[in-house]
């Protein structure tokens, strides 16, 4: 059983929340493709592929009901992107939210990123609980009065009024990606961030929209030369100076910006090799990172590929340091998955609070979770079957070949259609968010 | 006493030996599959990273019609038909005219999300 905890017990996943909607019927634009908890953990941000942000802010606890935390109700929701055209190419650029990075909090609003294919916005999001009332020259309802019925002077005031959350973008980060966007990651000084495509890698400044830097340029004089292209990127999380990318092949490589301005050379190579006797026609394939995501710690950064999730000590380029099966039993359906295409979901993961459990999503709706010390792991299930709050969840179990027993599920029943892409871990509680097709499931740990 | 949730299996360790024979065992379904794959398509590239495939991933995006180009298509065509795409995995999509039938439905208008009703 996934364990954490300063007691060492191992933790049982309660069902807590569910969010969207029941029909069966999923219209594509209410599919989730991003779920971001911010820096406290105290909102939970969902991007969709209509283009639509939805945030969640967790009630305030209750000192009565001491056995579950706070919920997450719906604090604010906005159109991030809207779809759009590019008439040079005649291709469409899709509206879909590819990432959402939130803005550590300086103020008393809230910022954060979200990108599409092509542009990055900054949204701001803000609470208004008064307003101002009693002005000199106009009515409540705005219009002016007629100056020769002003006798005295009326000095407005605020007043409380019902509780308004306003998202307002400030800042648009457009035309500087030719392919698509496919990650941003917020550096340590809270002042740049960096936007990757697959061949580009671009660094910002949050105030400034009208240039950015390109730090990595992978694509070859010649196209016909392509063979692999940037998958995922992340900033360090202390070091403001070091970026890892990874890309289609498997690699990781890590940069300093100290080092040169433009960090097409890198500093460290992450690469597992590969015995070429175990080469097929999917290993390429297989191993493309899909996300690759660091510790809270900066010491190690986690790799997901198809089948496996990787552990990696930034001290040691030659292997990873932990491997853990996400679904192993796959291994012999990639015909059929590279058929319907199922060979190239991106599946992200994610690390716990204290880097000590990590998080990823598999097929039929069942979600991972690795102990790093107990070096146990845990199949669950996000399902409206396990609807009541505080029920704990049941650990699933497919099996590969042979008999099944009762309650495992064999590999061929697996509904392929039903993918755990985007997970999240609350940055300090056991509170999780795993998004299916259009669903968002929140668990938390049984609190007694 | 309250039972332990949770399946107990040991993660895959980086040790030499266990990964030799587990890998040697990997690799035969993998192995199986492949042979599946190219008995089904047997025009499929020798380099199934190399370019094509990947060439086909950075143009992703839905490909609209374009009167221009659908014109001269046809013009250099003449009397044969213009290929309608198909499911073949190896046809990179700026070769590919969209005709009227290829068009996707018109998008809904925008709502609120599910998520927040």
């Amino acid at each position: 059983m996934a364990g954490a905890g300063a007691g060492g017990n191992d933790i049982q996943w309660c069902f807590s929340q569910v969010k969207g909607a029941v029909d069966d019927d999923v219209a594509e634009a209410d599919i989730i493709s991003t779920v971001e908890f911010n820096h406290s953990g105290e909102l939970l941000a969902t991007g969709d592929k209509g283009g639509r942000v939805v945030i969640f802010q967790q009630e305030q606890e209750n000192k009565t009901q001491s056995h579950s935390r706070g919920e997450y109700n719906v604090y604010s929701t906005f159109q991030s992107h809207e779809p759009e055209f590019d008439y040079l190419k005649s291709l469409e650029i899709e509206e879909k939210i590819n990432k959402i990075r939130w803005l550590p909090q300086k103020n008393a609003a809230q910022f954060l990123l979200s990108t599409n294919d092509k542009t990055i916005k900054l949204w701001k999001i803000s609470e208004r609980d008064k307003r101002p009332e009693g002005y000199n020259l106009k009515e409540e309802d705005g219009r002016y009065r007629d100056p020769t019925t002003v006798t005295t002077l009326r000095v407005p005031v605020f007043r409380p009024m019902d509780l308004m959350v306003e998202a307002s973008p400030r800042r648009i980060f457009a035309n500087a990606h030719t392919y698509h966007i496919n990650s941003i990651s917020i550096n340590s000084d809270y002042e740049t961030y960096l936007s990757a495509d697959d061949l580009r890698i671009n660094l910002w400044h949050l105030e400034i929209t009208d240039r950015s830097f390109n730090i990595v340029d992978i694509k070859p004089a010649n196209m016909e030369e392509l063979t692999e292209v940037i998958t995922a990127a992340e900033f360090h999380p202390n070091s403001c100076n070091t970026f890892v990318y990874s890309s289609s092949k498997g690699t990781i490589r890590l940069c300093d910006m100290r080092a040169s301005a433009l960090c097409d050379r890198h500093t460290k190579l992450f690469e597992e090799p590969e015995d070429p006797s175990n080469r097929s026609f999917f290993s390429e394939i297989i191993s493309s990172i899909s996300d690759v995501k660091f510790s809270h710690s900066g010491r190690y950064m986690m790799t997901r590929d198809y089948l496996s999730v990787k552990i990696w000590d930034l001290n040691m380029e030659n292997r990873p340091v932990e491997t853990y099966q996400v679904h192993e039993y796959l291994r012999s359906k990639l015909c059929s998955l590279y058929e319907n295409d199922c060979i190239f979901d991106k599946f992200e993961c994610c690390w716990n609070g204290s880097d000590s459990v990590v998080m990823t999503g598999s097929y039929n709706n069942f979600f991972r979770m690795f102990d790093r010390n107990t070096k146990r792991d845990i199949t669950l299930e996000a399902s409206r079957e396990n609807n009541k709050p505080r029920t704990i969840l049941k650990p699933r179990k497919v099996c590969a070949s042979g008999k099944r027993k009762k309650d495992e599920i064999s590999v061929d029943s697996l509904d392929f259609n039903k993918k755990i892409l985007h997970t999240a871990w609350h940055p300090k509680e056991n509170i999780i968010a795993v998004a299916t097709t259009n669903n968002l499931y929140i668990f938390q740990d049984k609190v007694n | 006493m309250s039972e332990k949730l949770g399946t107990e299996s040991r993660s895959e360790q980086t040790g030499d030996e266990k990964q030799d024979t587990q890998e040697k065992e990997a690799v035969v379904p993998e192995r199986a599959e492949e042979v599946k794959l190219k008995a089904k398509y047997p025009n499929l590239g020798q380099k199934p990273g190399g370019s094509d495939f990947l060439m086909k991933r950075l143009q992703k995006g839905q490909k609209y019609f374009d009167s221009g180009d659908y014109n001269m298509a046809k013009a250099k065509m003449k009397n044969k038909q213009l290929p309608s795409a198909g499911p073949d995995k190896n046809l990179v999509t700026g070769d590919h005219i969209p005709t009227p039938q290829d068009l996707p439905q018109r998008k809904s208008s925008l709502v609120t999300s599910k998520l927040a009703g």
